[in-house]
């Protein structure tokens, strides 16, 4: 990987398009994606918005007929490069998924899950990240008391913020959300974005929402999918109040869902 | 005359629970009747004791130790190979050529005689490898005996850890070992350890094959892999066969039946518990 | 680097995972190998037609053992089949799931006793009843078949009753909104639908009844004859090549492993008909 200054532009796609098989997922996607500041994309389902999200951290490599044409960069390195290997690339960019997934595990071994991958071993180093990490997901004070219990026994919401922790204590550089508070009530979906708010002093985060609202809430800057292609991307503000294109006006305004 | 449907519905439901009491009450009464006449011979000192006199007196306790040095070997061997094919199976590959080989020869295997595999040793192992009649003839033997239940079992318990685990650990850097040994291996551990008690059961009934590879002759507690081994389940052939139904066949026999009970009641077991949590 | 890693994992995984063919490739070899030779130089026809079994005189013919094997696997099917399946319609449909779930594994606890010891109850239990009341010595080709008859219940009925709950309720509940009762739905429409897993068990327990061999040891008799009644004594091909084999040299010992061999074929037959059968019901 070539070390670049770092700008102002984290990751980047340039003509980037998405196949299963015959099926093309994403059209020619060309988007910067900003360092240290939350992107919302929004659309309906079915419009690519997931797909996008995986291809960042190559998740899509895990099914069996994808490929990809065009540019994905991060810090102007192309992740699709042969030579780039993508296992260091998921340890920069986490994901979080849609439904809260814990491991099978305790707590404090679903948090030091991934620092334990990259080789760090020493007890009390983990015992520090534990802490900043699930302080850092607004989980700390919940579960302090029982770090050794099974991660499976939390609430949905503690579950789900426990996943962000997770992401957290790998120091990863990108933060990838794909509809993370789907399932959540109102508390719990705002005590992520409370996090996610205060996380993108130190990290840039891409968040995936069937919410509009929420992007609205919460992204500096937001992408509007549709049926695989990028139809608008700019800041927040001015894509919900006066979009440059029609259709996206259609969608923020509830016209269509 | 029409019979109403009812009528034959409830001769049908008759006949049909006379036949599955039948079936129970015959394999009931088989144990019953083994551990009735056997259980009472069963003392501490029959089992920790040496045989006499060609073993109708005395104690069973070098075929004991054979009943389970053997399995102990098979499955040394079979497990990492089983759980291996099925680690490939299920983690590294999706279905192709291959694989459906695999299974077929898997499946094969499964159905082929004892006696069979009794002859296989015999050819392969104690012969032609020079490894004469021994321990390690016998445990080569039956650890390809028990491989497809190991296999199969492993494979299952596998398919049954959420393809959500591989995502997440996936998705935070790990290589498809790391995956496997740390998330989904754990997480199928028990199913794998049902696989392999039924495995053990097995082993433990086996005669056939056992006779033609380990050994009959009557050579004491073994010292080494290649030293002949009698297991309980041979010596109580053997006792069986001299027509004198002594106190000690039916003793060995009960002495048998517990063990292969016990051992195959706490594959279920744990098959329960893992099912009991996951539901959870 | 890291990638390479994980191939080389892969490599060695698919390396394991051919343990399981080959073990196969090489029992079929070795077996072909000491047997195959001797039915060809014998003549096939001679060897699998004759009657005359007389090492001593270089008679190798296995006739009476093969025509012993198919008398008591049948026989051992027309006993356990009906029962086994009548047992796992009854346990599915007719008895709560929870007794079910009891019954089932309880059954096939039951199955792990060991072979020597079933033998053992057939000639300590089972003879001396047929000898009294049916004649004979009581080692034939009935006791036989009943000892493995209610060896291979545990098979069927375990097999059968995973197919015959595979059925989905959607089927039952559709016959029973027509106005049928419990059995004619079972009788009509589940049994049906389950056909070919049933089928598959009764082929798969055919099978193990043909391979056994220390129980049928201990019941059959051990007499070299083509029997002409189930009351007399018989000796099928796994009794055949257990009991000669310890004692064998040279041209004897190659008629017995060819013994082997028919069976091998045999068994492998049955598998593999089993095996389609259970592929029809997928792709159905």
């Amino acid at each position: 990987m070539t070390s670049q200054p770092k700008t102002d532009v984290h990751l980047a796609a340039r003509d980037f398009s998405l196949f299963f098989g015959q099926t093309q997922a994403l059209r020619e996607i060309t988007l910067d994606v900003r360092r240290h500041a939350i992107l919302g994309i929004i659309g309906p389902s079915g419009s690519g918005k997931t797909s996008f999200l995986r291809a960042l951290n190559r998740l899509n490599d895990l099914h069996p007929d994808c490929h990809t044409e065009g540019l994905l960069t991060i810090d102007g390195a192309d992740i699709y490069h042969p030579a780039f290997d993508p296992v260091a690339l998921r340890k920069r960019v986490g994901m979080v998924f849609a439904l809260p997934i814990p491991l099978p595990m305790s707590i404090y071994e679903n948090v030091v899950y991934g620092p334990r991958l990259a080789g760090r071993q020493r007890h009390g180093a983990l015992d520090e990240l534990v802490e900043s990490s699930l302080r850092s997901a607004f989980l700390w004070d919940e579960v302090k008391d029982r770090l050794h219990t099974s991660g499976m026994r939390l609430s949905g919401g503690q579950q789900q913020r426990l996943c962000l922790a997770r992401v957290l204590a790998m120091r990863a550089e990108v933060i990838l959300l794909d509809e993370p508070c789907s399932g959540l009530d109102p508390i719990s979906t705002a005590k992520i974005e409370e996090a996610l708010t205060a996380l993108k002093a130190r990290h840039t985060i891409v968040l995936v929402t069937n919410n509009t609202k929420q992007a609205a809430r919460i992204a500096d800057e937001t992408a509007f999918f549709l049926m695989g292609e990028l139809v608008e991307h700019g800041p927040t503000r001015q894509l919900f109040t006066v979009p440059n294109d029609p259709r996206t006006n259609d969608y923020v305004t509830g016209r269509f869902g | 005359m029409r019979i109403h449907p009812r009528r034959t519905q409830a001769l049908a439901v008759t006949l049909l629970g006379a036949a599955t009491l039948l079936t129970l009450a015959v394999l009931v009464f088989i144990i019953v009747f083994v551990l009735n006449k056997g259980l009472p011979g069963v003392t501490w000192k029959f089992l920790t004791g040496y045989p006499e006199e060609m073993g109708r007196a005395g104690g069973i306790f070098p075929f004991v130790i054979g009943s389970i040095l053997l399995p102990l070997l098979a499955l040394a061997i079979a497990l990492p190979l089983g759980v291996g094919t099925a680690v490939y199976l299920c983690e590294y590959t999706r279905e192709t050529r291959m694989t459906r080989a695999i299974r077929f020869g898997t499946d094969c295997l499964a159905g082929i005689p004892s006696i069979i595999f009794g002859l296989f040793g015999l050819v392969f192992f104690v012969i032609l490898l020079h490894m004469g009649w021994s321990l390690l003839s016998g445990g080569l033997t039956l650890a390809i005996m028990v491989l497809p239940t190991i296999i199969r079992t492993s494979e299952e318990a596998l398919r049954a850890v959420p393809q959500a685990y591989r995502e997440v650990s996936c998705s935070m850097g790990a290589t498809r070992w790391e995956t496997v040994h740390r998330v989904v291996l754990p997480n199928a551990l028990p199913g794998i350890v049902t696989g392999v008690m039924l495995s053990v059961g097995r082993c433990i009934g086996e005669t056939a094959a056992v006779m033609f590879t380990a050994g009959s002759a009557e050579s004491g507690i073994p010292t080494s892999a290649f030293d002949s081994v009698r297991t309980l389940a041979v010596h109580f052939y053997l006792l069986a066969t001299e027509g004198i139904s002594s106190a000690n066949a039916y003793a060995t026999a009960a002495v048998l039946v517990i063990s292969v009970l016990l051992v195959n009641m706490t594959a279920y077991w744990i098959m329960n518990a893992f099912i009991r949590r996951r539901a959870r | 680097m890291r990638p390479s890693g994980d191939k080389i994992a892969q490599y060695i995984f698919l390396a394991i995972a051919c343990s399981a063919i080959a073990s196969l490739l090489l029992i079929a070899l070795f077996i072909f190998k000491e047997g195959l030779p001797f039915i060809l130089r014998y003549g096939p026809v001679n060897f699998l037609t004759s009657s005359q079994w007389d090492p001593s005189q270089e008679q190798f013919g296995i006739y009476p053992m093969i025509v012993a094997s198919i008398w008591i696997t049948i026989g051992a099917m027309l006993i356990g089949a009906p029962l086994g399946v009548a047992g796992a319609v009854f346990l599915t449909e007719f008895v709560p799931r929870p007794v079910m779930r009891i019954v089932k594994p309880t059954i096939e606890l039951l199955a792990g006793i060991p072979s020597v010891v079933y033998g053992f109850i057939g000639v300590i239990v089972l003879a001396p009843l047929i000898r009294a009341h049916l004649g004979g010595t009581g080692l034939s080709v009935l006791s036989a078949a009943v000892i493995l008859g209610i060896m291979v219940l545990p098979t069927v009925i375990s097999i059968s009753v995973d197919a015959i709950s595979a059925v989905p309720n959607s089927f039952r509940e559709g016959a029973l909104a027509l106005g049928a009762t419990r059995w004619q739905a079972v009788r009509m429409v589940v049994l049906k639908a389950a056909r070919s897993g049933i089928l598959a068990s009764i082929i798969l327990a055919m099978g193990r009844a043909v391979g056994e061999t220390m129980a049928v040891i201990m019941v059959a008799g051990n007499t070299i004859r083509v029997p002409h009644s189930v009351l007399e004594p018989v000796r099928t091909m796994t009794a055949h090549i257990a009991m000669e084999m310890s004692a064998a040299v040279g041209l004897h010992r190659q008629a017995l492993f060819a013994t082997g061999v028919v069976l091998f074929i045999v068994v492998m037959i049955l598998n593999a008909m089993a095996m389609t059968v259970m592929r029809q019901k997928a792709r159905r």
